[in-house]
């Protein structure tokens, strides 16, 4: 079944992207200020609500975790991480080239921008704290804590742009009322973000293939221990 | 299209892309070595056994 699964995402989002690329170059208008460059907000925009709500899924499997001690909980949040910290990079990156046409600069320690990068500090972080315990249960509940508390992060980027004054454009999507794009040039971006988001979860059954693949490893290596 | 900034639009749309595959080369390299430890282990406990 998951197989199965890994192959219908996999497809469909290619399917998608296909599209979604003809019509981001092809069709789309331009951009009366900012010329080709603003194409990128296609990538980048989608790219970090995936990670955001990849994020919201990992600190959800994470006290499921911490209340009911199963494992597989914990594996959900660790492949979940794992994929939205590379969507999250992606965000910061493409967010980075913008950045140095637009603003001259690739880099400025806004809000919206600091706490983005403080937020993919910490989930490489509880990456890094996953390789360094050994002990399976210790793991999940030192990582889980952690998933918790990092998630106050996630709300923080989301807000920045509304608390703060950033240099970072304001909200632009209708969901937000930021009303910043024409409808015709907003709906490109949420289908990119289906695409994504399916790409996403194709790699997240991956690896959670692999989490189950490491516990029957975890399990024959105390089996191979004990006899 | 409009072609300012094509070049670094196409930056953009390349470093995406790179890191979503660079991290899916990644996968299949770990999915690869954990089949083979599996393995080794595997055949560890059946010499042991025997």
């Amino acid at each position: 079944m998951r197989e199965k699964l890994i192959y219908l995402f996999s497809a469909v989002a290619m399917a998608l992207l296909v599209w979604d690329l003809y019509r981001i170059f092809m069709m789309l208008p331009d951009e009366a200020n900012q010329g080709a460059i603003y194409r990128i907000i296609y990538f980048h925009v989608p790219a970090a609500i995936t990670s955001m709500v990849g994020f919201f899924v990992a600190m959800v499997a994470s006290a499921l975790y911490l209340i009911s001690k199963n494992l597989r909980f914990d594996s959900v949040a660790a492949a979940v991480t794992e994929v939205s910290v590379v969507f999250a990079a992606v965000n910061l990156v493409t967010g980075s080239i913008w950045g140095r046409i637009i603003w001259g600069i690739w880099w400025t320690w806004d809000a919206r921008l600091t706490s983005m990068l403080v937020c993919w500090l910490l989930y490489a972080g509880y990456l890094m704290l996953r390789r360094a315990i050994d002990e399976p249960t210790q793991r999940a509940r030192l990582s889980a804590v952690l998933s918790i508390f990092a998630f106050v992060d996630v709300i923080i980027v989301w807000k920045s742009i509304e608390w703060w004054r950033t240099q970072h454009p304001g909200p632009v999507l209708s969901i937000r009322n930021g009303g910043g794009m024409a409808p015709g040039m907003e709906s490109p971006l949420w289908w990119n973000l289906l695409a994504m988001a399916l790409v996403a979860a194709s790699l997240v059954l991956l690896r959670m293939r692999q989490e189950g693949i490491r516990r029957e490893l975890d399990a024959m290596r105390r089996h191979a221990h004990a006899i | 299209m409009d072609t300012r900034n094509f070049t670094y639009m196409f930056y953009g749309f390349v470093a995406a892309w790179a890191i979503v595959l660079a991290y899916v080369v990644s996968i299949a390299a770990r999915e690869s070595r954990l089949r083979k430890e599996l393995d080794r282990v595997r055949k560890m406990i059946e010499n042991r056994e025997n």
